[in-house]
């Protein structure tokens, strides 16, 4: 539970994609929860170059989020140490995005891992899951 | 939001424990069980079982209460309810913002293929 992961299947080129999710422009067109404009988008795509990110949501919030690029390998794979501006999380976390040509265009794996710590990640990969899942409808029966 | 972060670590860090785990996942099965009930599936002495109380009652994730000789444990669902709230947040932002990546993309996709790329 301490990592995310999620797929996407998109009808466009891998490389596409990999310069929508690392070019200012690209960026600018989808970053963020909801249709709130994306305030300043800075990449410096190479390994151990930074990214930059704010954003501001409907609600008149604004957020900004930044970290370094650890893998850049157009158009497949990119990995990138991720922390949040301000108090709202001051941990560093990974965030890992793979690239996979498919017939219809693209499959997009995206996790966002080491969200509180090694000792959570490792126990997530143990199968905690299983036991939070339940633990969670039993919150929700509440 | 120090404090807020503060407890965010101590009900991951009291997680992390397959034991401590196996207990919650109990505890939510059964309203409450004695300390006695809780220690009979595990292969470790009493008092090993009464110290992984204590990290999981310093986390707020269990209450204990004693009438007689019996102290029952019960589930705390408030700091775990943060604690999800916290992950539902990331997969909110993320969830949402693929969304609309994909989107862009295959508008950009479409684009190129116009103009015969």
């Amino acid at each position: 539970m301490t990592s995310l992961t999620l797929v996407r299947r998109i009808a466009a080129r891998p490389s596409i994609v990999f310069d929508a999710l690392t070019t200012p422009d690209g960026i600018a067109c989808w970053w963020g929860p909801d249709a709130g404009p994306v305030l300043l988008a800075e990449t410096d795509v190479r390994i151990g170059g930074r990214f930059r990110v704010r954003f501001r949501m409907l609600d008149g919030s604004e957020h900004e989020s930044s970290g370094e690029y650890l893998e850049v390998v157009r158009p497949e794979r990119l990995a990138m140490s991720w922390r949040w501006q301000g108090s709202e999380d001051p941990n560093e976390s990974l965030v890992e995005i793979d690239l996979r040509a498919s017939a219809e265009g693209t499959e997009l794996t995206f996790t966002h891992s080491r969200l509180r710590d090694e000792d959570s990640r490792r126990s997530h990969e143990e199968g905690w899951n299983g036991a939070l899942d339940k633990l969670q409808r039993h919150l929700s029966r509440n | 939001m120090v404090n807020y972060n503060a407890q965010l670590d101590r009900t991951f860090a009291a997680l992390v424990d397959p034991t401590r785990r196996a207990i919650l996942a109990r505890l939510e099965r059964e309203d409450g069980a004695s300390v006695s009930e809780l220690a009979k599936p595990f292969a470790i002495k009493l008092p090993a079982v009464m110290k992984h109380l204590d990290v999981l009652d310093d986390a707020g994730l269990i209450t204990r209460s004693k009438v007689g000789r019996t102290v029952t444990v019960r589930l705390s669902p408030e700091p775990m309810r943060a604690a999800m709230e916290w992950l539902r947040r990331y997969e909110r932002f993320w969830s949402r913002s693929l969304d609309r990546l994909a989107a862009y993309a295959e508008r950009k996709e479409a684009e190129a293929r116009k103009s015969g790329r």
